[in-house]
């Protein structure tokens, strides 16, 4: 097979019977991977992930009779990858500090010995796909269970002892009728396909962020999918970076997907030192980082997306929870639009091609909390960024996520411009399990959490409309009771929604500090109002000493000494009840 | 590698010059094209078996099809590079254009360049003290960082690129490392290269600068050229010479101008306002390549300037730079109306990178603290001015009318200086503790106690 012709990340060779459709195939002299996206009766067509430059007709290329495919075993863990799983670490030793072409470098290290531990009875005599055959401590969080690869099945014939073994040693061997399988610890998936699972559960346990306004609001959860949209300079990688670090998943996949490189080495130089407060140990020891940044080749950029959704079902597949970052969706959108542009395929909305919901749709759907083939139980939640342009929520890419997402996270420009951090616009967002959710928030978080989050709420929305008639006539034609909701308001804003993802306290959020932050907002407003009917006035509210710092309680009173909320809540109902006594 | 020749093309337009008949011919080659008029440049944009897209550099203008010999040159296009590059000028290929010597020097640099491995870089953190309070305060230049100003037409960008250029201590502490400044102008028009000219020349910093132009009237296909003739310069100086390099290219508009203008030519379909698809592509390739590499002693930084058409932020231009960018320095006409040079406008203004440059030991403990409560209470004074001019001033309360009083002060006092007015980044915190302190203290939300302990002035 030989190249025909070149136009930038697309080259068509000639033979196109030698190929299948999504087969791997190495270009050219340099070989350079890429993937065969169509056929025709004369060429097939090959989008290459690295740079063509240099590349000419006539020279060799090679079918690898394979799909592309993640390798996936012990060693991904802490590790980051470029869009085809190639590790940057050894791209960096291969290429220097430029990302050179054409290098072969396996995405798990050969070399390195893991300590395996069989899992496996001596009277089992067979296993199925997914069985847990052995496990290996790969990180101080995560213990990798060694899973017999989807369509492998059959009576043990050869099985290794616990020891030191390489990715590629065999550990077992299985008879399926006649033909002999080897079991490695690690193994190939095809990245386009999702990987196979028992059945699908609804969604009915969050996935805890410790962000307040999320956690609240606008929860999600685990198996669940969120989108994040925002214009540029909203904080959807700053939001996308909290969640990473603080949310409760097993392990986290980030994936960077074309955008800014000193973005992702931030990551490589934070994660490390940020420490998990369930475990003490450091988050980087869940994390999984995919980047492939904007000046990367694009055709990698598309690839991205699904070779962490794959790594992500490989987890899965062993019991965890994931939850997979893509930031920025759009940026894979546009990558898939550019690969159609030079394909001359027929444009629909602003040059997006026609199958972007189809495509959009796949992706999400692999989302989910499902019982994995060895009868666990595993999900992956999908947090992605949307980046519209403009900020325009009705551009095509927002719009056909929307489709397919039941947790919307609007990032507002008037918030960020006034540094209200996380800039989630609570009147625009949404989420669809809120009610799903009720239930366990009720019983794990706090017995009124679902009233009190609805009752909060209500008050952010009255709020609105007030400022409405603020920004025409002034706050001073209001009456009390409502001067006093833009009062609690201001609470619940400053107090609440507002996190300030620097300070070592406010980061992170557990539920019993929301639980109480919420309900002493929320009485206050109750006490303030019952004053206000006894005829007394606004200003009197001001007369409280209790009150002072109120909204800085975020700050001062650490997660797990919430003890300190039934001090601050004494002294309140003291000051209102003396308060009150002037207005018998 | 041999060159092959070819006599004749079969079509041309626009730049694109088509030519068949052709054997081994590599993607992204460089060629040259012979003709009566002389020498011209390209590169191959497509090719199959026997048929060559070319794009010429130098435009098309004069050429027919007969009477040209095209080049294949086995190479992609390369500049040559050498320390002595400091000083001098040159147009979009690397030609001394300003009567001197042509550079010679055995090093040559592919102008593509090549992304930098994500783990090879080191997450820029050195503050760059521009002597801008607006920019020092509220969106810290950081080395390695790309920080783009969005103006538009008839606003000072150019005075506030070149005050930057002039003050920025790039050189670091103790300015013992070696700093240079590379300026590249994309269809500029003359007054502007030449104000950049004298005000380098005036501050006595030319030798530290290297200049590549394409003025308005050069061929438009050059303007793809400049900004990565620019980088690469950039490159050579800051990683094999260990510079610390300040790269100042304007105006990207007309970059993306020039862009559309391929696109269209070669029928691409097109995504915003005729703008290619891949416009963010491309323009990563550009600014990504601002950054630090650990091992070496130098850095890129950028700061990119563009003309909003109509003032428009969310045209594609800004829009995608905005994505890409660390932030945005944004200038608003209402404040230069008002008389304020520079018309920053701190809003929509922003510096991602300044978090972890600033605070103590670096530049001051209050510093985040004092940015937060500047951006919130100016937000605020945005609301209430608003307000104010529906139902008049004289029936605000006592506290908006403060924040209003505030919010003048600080425009004719933090924001506006002297375009000669250098100052400190403790001489711009204090300027902004002198203004907290006509405030009452619990609008000060954002100040923790022990700042405002620390460093609120006492007294009336």
């Amino acid at each position: 097979m030989k190249v025909f012709s070149i136009n930038g990340p697309i080259v068509k060779v000639d033979e196109p019977d030698k190929v299948f459709m999504y087969e791997m195939i190495k270009v050219g002299k340099n070989k350079l991977i890429g993937e065969v996206i169509s056929i025709s009766p004369d060429t097939a067509t090959i989008q290459v992930y690295e740079d063509t430059s240099g590349m000419k007709p006539g020279e060799e290329c090679y079918p690898s009779g394979m799909p592309l495919c993640a390798e996936l075993g012990p060693g991904l863990i802490q590790n980051m990858f470029d869009g085809i799983l190639r590790p940057l670490v050894g791209l960096h030793k291969a290429t220097g500090s430029f990302i050179g072409r054409g290098a072969e470098v396996f995405s798990l290290d050969r070399e390195k010995l893991w300590n395996v531990k069989m899992l496996i009875g001596k009277d089992q005599k067979e296993v199925t796909a997914g069985s847990r055959i052995a496990e290996i401590e790969e990180t101080d969080l995560i213990k990798h269970y060694v899973l017999v690869p989807p369509g492998v099945k059959g009576k043990i014939v050869e099985l290794s002892p616990d020891g030191l073994y390489k990715i590629e040693q065999t550990i077992m061997k299985v008879d399926d009728n006649g033909q002999v399988h080897e079991v490695k610890l690690f193994q190939r998936s095809p990245v386009r396909k999702p990987r196979p699972v028992k059945k699908r559960f609804s969604p009915l346990e969050p996935l805890v962020t410790g962000q307040r306004v999320i956690d609240a609001f606008f929860p999600i959860a685990k198996g669940g999918a969120a989108a994040i949209p925002g214009g540029f300079g909203t904080g959807k990688t700053m939001t996308q970076h909290q969640l990473a670090k603080w949310c409760e998943a097993d392990l986290i996949v980030y994936i960077g997907c074309g955008e800014r490189g000193n973005e992702m080495t931030e990551v490589l130089e934070d994660f490390p030192k940020l420490i998990d407060p369930k475990t003490n140990k450091p988050l980087m020891a869940r994390t999984i980082l995919i980047a492939n940044t904007s000046n990367m080749p694009v055709a990698a950029r598309e690839a991205s997306i699904y070779t962490g959704i794959t790594v992500a079902e490989y987890f899965r597949d062993m019991g965890y929870s994931v939850a997979l970052m893509a930031d920025s969706s759009s940026r894979w959108a546009e990558a898939l639009r550019e690969l159609s542009g030079r394909l001359e395929q027929m444009p629909a909305e602003e040059g997006y091609p026609a199958y972007l919901g189809t495509k959009l749709g796949e992706f999400y759907e692999r989302a989910g909390t499902v019982e994995t083939l060895d009868g666990n139980k595993g999900s992956i939640t999908v947090i992605a960024a949307v980046s519209p342009p403009g900020g325009d929520f009705s551009e095509p890419v927002t719009q056909q996520t929307k489709r397919f997402i039941r947790c919307f996270w609007g990032l507002d420009k008037n918030l960020a411009a006034a540094r209200h951090y996380p800039a989630i616009n609570w009147l625009e967002s949404y989420s669809e399990y809120f009610d799903d959710l009720g239930k366990w928030f009720n019983e794990n978080a706090g017995p009124n959490w679902r009233k009190l989050v609805i009752e909060s709420m209500t008050i952010l929305q009255e709020e609105e409309e007030l400022q409405q008639i603020v920004k025409l006539v002034g706050e001073d034609v209001l009456a009390d009771h409502q001067k006093l909701i833009l009062r609690v308001a201001k609470y619940l804003k400053t107090g609440f929604l507002q996190q300030a993802a620097f300070d070592k306290v406010d980061t992170y959020c557990a539920l019993p500090k929301q639980y109480r932050l919420l309900s002493l907002y929320m009485d206050y407003y109750k006490m303030a109002k019952e004053l206000l009917s006894k005829g007394a006035h606004i200003s009197n509210l001001d007369e409280m000493k209790s009150t002072e710092g109120l909204a800085k309680l975020k700050f001062t009173i650490k997660n797990g000494e919430e003890s300190q909320f039934d001090g601050i809540l004494d002294g309140i109902k003291k000051d209102f009840a003396q308060l009150s006594a002037k207005f018998q | 590698m041999l060159a092959r020749q070819y006599e004749g093309v079969s079509s041309i337009a626009g730049p694109l010059v088509v030519v068949e008949g052709i054997t081994d011919v590599a993607y992204d080659e460089l060629i040259e094209i012979h003709s009566a008029s002389g020498r011209r440049r390209g590169k191959v944009i497509e090719v199959s078996k026997d048929k060559a897209i070319v794009q010429v550099f130098e435009g098309t203008v004069g050429l027919n099809l007969k009477g040209v010999t095209v080049k294949f040159l086995g190479k992609p296009f390369e500049l040559t590079m050498s320390e002595s590059m400091l000083g001098r000028t040159f147009n979009a290929l690397g030609e001394a254009i300003d009567g001197g010597p042509q550079i010679v020097s055995t090093v040559k640099k592919d102008v593509n360049g090549e992304p930098i491995n994500p783990v090879a870089r080191e997450y820029p953190r050195d503050c760059i003290q521009t002597g801008i309070s607006a920019i020092d305060i509220l969106m810290t230049l950081v080395r390695g960082q790309k920080l783009p100003v969005f103006s538009g037409n008839g606003l000072p960008h150019n005075e506030l690129a070149s005050q930057i250029a002039r003050q920025a201590n790039i050189s670091g502490k103790g300015g013992n490392d070696k700093f240079a400044v590379i300026f590249a102008t994309m269809g500029a028009t003359h007054d502007t290269a030449e104000f950049f000219k004298r005000s380098f020349e005036e501050s006595g910093a030319f030798g530290k600068v290297v200049m590549f132009l394409n003025l308005a009237d050069d061929p438009s296909i050059e303007r793809i050229i400049v900004p990565r003739s620019a980088l690469t310069t950039a490159e050579y100086f800051a990683y094999e010479l260990g510079y610390h390099v300040l790269v100042i290219m304007t105006d990207i508009t007309n970059y993306c101008e020039s862009l559309r203008e391929i696109s269209s030519y070669r029928g691409e379909v097109p995504s915003r306002k005729g703008y290619p698809g891949y416009l963010y592509s491309d323009l990563a390739t550009l600014y990504e390549r601002a950054g630090k590499i650990h091992g070496k002693n130098g850095s890129i930084t950028q700061i990119p300037i563009m003309t909003m058409p109509n003032d428009d932020i969310t045209h594609p231009v800004p829009d995608m730079t905005g994505y890409i960018t660390e932030g945005q320095i944004v200038l608003s006409r209402s404040l230069l109306q008002k008389g304020v040079y520079p018309p920053i406008n701190i809003l929509p203004s922003l510096s991602r990178l300044m978090k972890d440059g600033i605070g103590e030991g670096r530049t001051r403990d209050d510093h985040q603290s004092v940015a937060s409560q500047l951006n919130a209470l100016y937000s605020k004074a945005q609301d209430v001015a608003a307000l104010a001019s529906v139902i008049g001033e004289d029936e605000l309360n006592d506290n908006d009318r403060k924040i209003l009083e505030f919010s003048r002060a600080y425009e004719s006092r933090f924001v506006k200086q002297g375009q000669q007015e250098n100052r400190s980044f403790i001489e711009s915190l204090d300027l902004s503790w002198d203004l907290f302190k006509a405030l009452p203290k619990d609008t000060l939300e954002r100040l923790p106690d022990q700042l405002m302990e620390k460093y609120l002035p006492k007294g009336k």
